[in-house]
């Protein structure tokens, strides 16, 4: 079956969605995102839609979802990559993304993880450095 | 929709499961390219016609989409035609209503595609089928 991977960075989750996903293949995602979050206790999920043309109402509903879900299981989501034309379209169909935090770039979606992570992360056994400068 | 521009070339795409509304989106891509609509111009319709689409499909059972190329005077725009032969739409004025859904979905696609293009006409018998026409003009 068609799926879309998931890459796992430490506490992070990373998927780069390069396709024109079917309506089917969004929900395995959303599927695939929820159980790898449990799987591997995950922080941080990052979306890079950089590589989508257009977000409409099922994406955006499925991003949403996404990021609540995560939310539950104590990760936090953010979707980077965004294009302009993209964002301006979503505003125009009456979409705001509610609950979705976004940014610019991969980088600037990183840091945000890594600062918002790092606020409630106690003790890690398996990570022995700290990220904090 | 009462004719606003003469009809110069089309295409039908048919519309039976999830990944005819991707080609739904390729075939609106390519032709929105071609007639040289600007980027934001081409996302909004693309969009459009991924609303609609998928309303065809979920709603009206599965239908097609036919793609014209019309002309108005100096005028070019493309037209969307969905049409299918699903249960129709008792209330089409509640149906464009932001928000109004009878399923799980946000009711953002019927009114938000209609923001997204500049000319929108819905007729919908019950019983019959639902046949939505939208045009955007260069
Ligand atoms: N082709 C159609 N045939 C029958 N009913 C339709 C059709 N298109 C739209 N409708 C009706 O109009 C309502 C509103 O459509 P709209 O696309 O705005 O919302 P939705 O499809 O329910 O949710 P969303 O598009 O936000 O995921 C639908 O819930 C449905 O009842
Ligand atoms: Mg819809």
């Amino acid at each position: 079956m068609e799926r879309i991977p998931i890459l796992r960075m430490g506490n992070y989750l990373l998927v780069t969605i390069q396709v024109d996903m079917h309506d089917k293949l969004a929900l395995t995602l959303q599927d695939d995102l929820t159980n790898r979050i449990t799987e591997v206790n995950a922080k941080g999920v990052l979306i890079d839609i950089s590589s989508l043309e257009i977000v409409d109402s099922f994406i955006g509903r499925t991003l949403a979802n996404i990021a609540s879900m995560a939310k539950v299981l104590d990760a936090e989501t953010v979707v980077v990559g965004m294009q302009p034309a993209v964002a301006i379209t979503l505003v125009e169909l009456g979409m705001s993304l509610p609950g979705i935090r976004t940014a610019l770039n991969v980088e600037s979606g990183m840091e945000y993880l890594r600062e918002t992570v790092t606020g409630h992360e106690e003790s890690d056994e398996d990570d022995g450095d700290s990220t904090e400068d | 929709m009462r004719t606003t521009g003469t009809v110069q070339k089309t295409e039908t795409v048919p519309i039976q499961s999830s990944s005819d509304v991707v080609v739904v989106r390729q075939r609106v891509r390519a032709w929105t390219t071609d007639m040289k609509f600007s980027l934001v111009e081409q996302t909004k319709i693309i969009t459009a016609a991924s609303e609609l689409g998928r309303n065809t499909l979920e709603h009206g059972g599965g239908g097609k989409m036919e793609l014209s190329l019309v002309v108005n005077g100096a005028r070019q725009g493309i037209q969307l035609c969905f049409s299918d032969q699903g249960p129709g739409i008792a209330d089409i004025a509640q149906a464009l209503k932001d928000g109004y859904s009878t399923g799980q979905g946000m009711g953002l696609g019927l009114s938000g595609s209609k923001r997204l293009m500049n000319e929108f006409e819905i007729d919908s018998k019950p019983g019959v089928g639902t046949s939505i026409t939208a045009i955007r003009w260069k």
